[in-house]
């Protein structure tokens, strides 16, 4: 049996590591293979940008070599998939290769779309890229006082950022003495402050106690970057100084190119994980089209279930299981305390009170995601 | 008239029914209808309340055996 896993991010990563252990005689008598296609040899902690954009960790350390992650029976090339060819069990390759498989997971994940809005890659910092949270830092950095905005895209990955960013910005300035001289102003996209209904009713609160101004429904549509105004498809226009844009997102250009799914959202059963009309495809992480979170949390769980599913049929001939939709996220509450949010699809988030054993819990998560992403936690 | 693009958003949390009908409404041509199936009892304020404040037309909103069937049709 040829397994074939196509992206080397958190979803794909795990889903390998899982397979090569659970698959370990299989391997080695020869009757299964597993073979891993990615676009890059480096492999990033992506949540870690968030603490980059805050001069609290440095690019680098957001780095392991790809390979060094991988189970040893896995086999390992840097040659990104340009042709999904579903009806023959094949891909092909930026070099040219021809990779046959007779079960395919699609992991390729998401991609930041600033350019869609007019003004928001000239006008906006984000954190999304190393090079945009570096930059995000400085400006940061040389801000003295004036107001900062913050737009978000829709939809886009990590739906907690722009909360853990805004209670950032506020400590930050904090930290700086100058807070007073910074107003700071959240604009989200529906009817209350954040998408989880829990996380709204707490976070409002807190905001207003911060001093932070929040404005609801505000879908971004431009950005004046000369006035510096961002406008937004209701209606209204906010005028700041800073502009914080959490973009939109899409899958990657690969999966839109080959038309499995629109925007690069691959059309995926919520319970088999399964790519829609193919049962020996599936989809995990930012590329499903599924309503959960796009978070490595989400990944990690679908992973799991992925590889414990395609395991049991090389077996036993069936799945054993079904993703519930469990996600778990952290939430940075500033810099010193944090939360968490986990639910599923029956079970909303019950949010605890922020602290400071949170916080540290998620600072160690940071250099614990290694051995996570290994499939060892 | 085109399909009704019809977008199960029952038993999410996050992003949520309403996120799920703002990403969906981006990919549709005006003149599209879409029908948000939730199962969140807020859908039923919530969605009316952006559809007007942006100017798209609110077809018809319903509760059938505790999912809400809401059709927004595109219009700019």
């Amino acid at each position: 049996m040829r397994i074939l896993v196509v992206g080397g991010g958190t979803g794909g990563t795990i889903v390998a590591n899982n397979l090569a252990r659970r698959l370990t005689s299989e391997i080695r008598s020869g009757k299964a293979s597993i073979t891993m296609l990615s676009a890059s040899e480096k492999h990033m902690y992506q949540p870690g940008l968030l603490y980059v954009a805050f001069g609290q960790m440095m690019p680098d350390e957001l780095y392991r070599d790809q390979k060094s992650l991988l189970e040893t029976s896995i086999d390992f090339h840097v040659d990104p998939v340009e042709k999904f060819i579903l009806n023959e069990n094949k891909v092909t390759t930026k070099n040219g290769k021809t990779h046959n498989y007779d079960i395919l997971v699609i992991a390729t994940g998401s991609r930041t779309m600033s350019n869609k809005i007019p003004g928001l890659e000239e006008g906006a910092e984000t954190f999304y890229t190393e090079d945009g949270a570096v930059s995000m830092f400085k400006k940061l950095r040389e801000f003295q006082g004036g107001k900062i905005s913050i737009v978000v895209g829709v939809p886009h990955k990590c739906p907690i950022a722009p909360v853990e960013v805004t209670f950032s910005l506020h400590d930050y300035f904090k930290a700086r003495g100058i807070r007073d001289k910074v107003e700071i102003k959240y604009n989200y996209p529906i009817n209350r402050i954040h998408s989880i209904e829990n996380v709204a009713k707490w976070a409002k609160p807190e905001f207003d106690r911060m001093g932070i101004k929040c404005e609801t429904l505000f879908n971004l549509e431009e950005v004046d970057v000369e006035n510096k105004i961002a406008k937004s498809m209701e209606g209204s226009e906010d005028h700041y100084d800073l502009l914080i844009s959490i973009p939109e997102h899409h899958g990657m250009e690969v999966i839109e190119k080959n038309e499995l799914g629109r925007d690069g959202w691959i059309p995926t059963d919520r319970h088999q994980l399964t790519m829609e009309g193919h049962d020996n495809v599936y989809v995990v992480g930012d590329t499903t089209n599924l309503p959960v979170s796009k978070t490595g949390s989400a990944a990690h769980f679908e992973a799991e279930v992925i590889s414990e599913n395609i395991s049991s049929i090389i077996k036993i001939g069936t799945p054993v299981t079904e993703y519930d939709g469990k996600v778990y996220c952290f939430i940075e509450a500033g810099h010193d305390k944090a939360t968490y949010a986990m639910f599923n699809y029956n079970n909303p988030p019950d949010l605890k009170m922020p602290n400071k054993s949170m916080h540290w819990f998620k600072m160690s998560y940071n250099k614990m995601y290694w051995a996570s992403v290994r499939g060892l936690l | 008239m085109s399909e009704i693009k019809v977008i199960d958003a029952c038993n999410t949390y996050c992003p949520g029914p309403l996120m799920e009908l703002i990403t969906y409404m981006k990919q549709a041509e005006v003149g599209d209808v879409l029908e948000l199936l939730s199962t969140d009892s807020g859908t039923a304020n919530d969605v009316p309340e952006w559809v007007n404040k942006i100017g798209h037309e609110l077809i018809s909103s319903e509760q059938i055996d505790e999912v809400w069937h809401i059709k927004v049709r595109k219009a700019k």
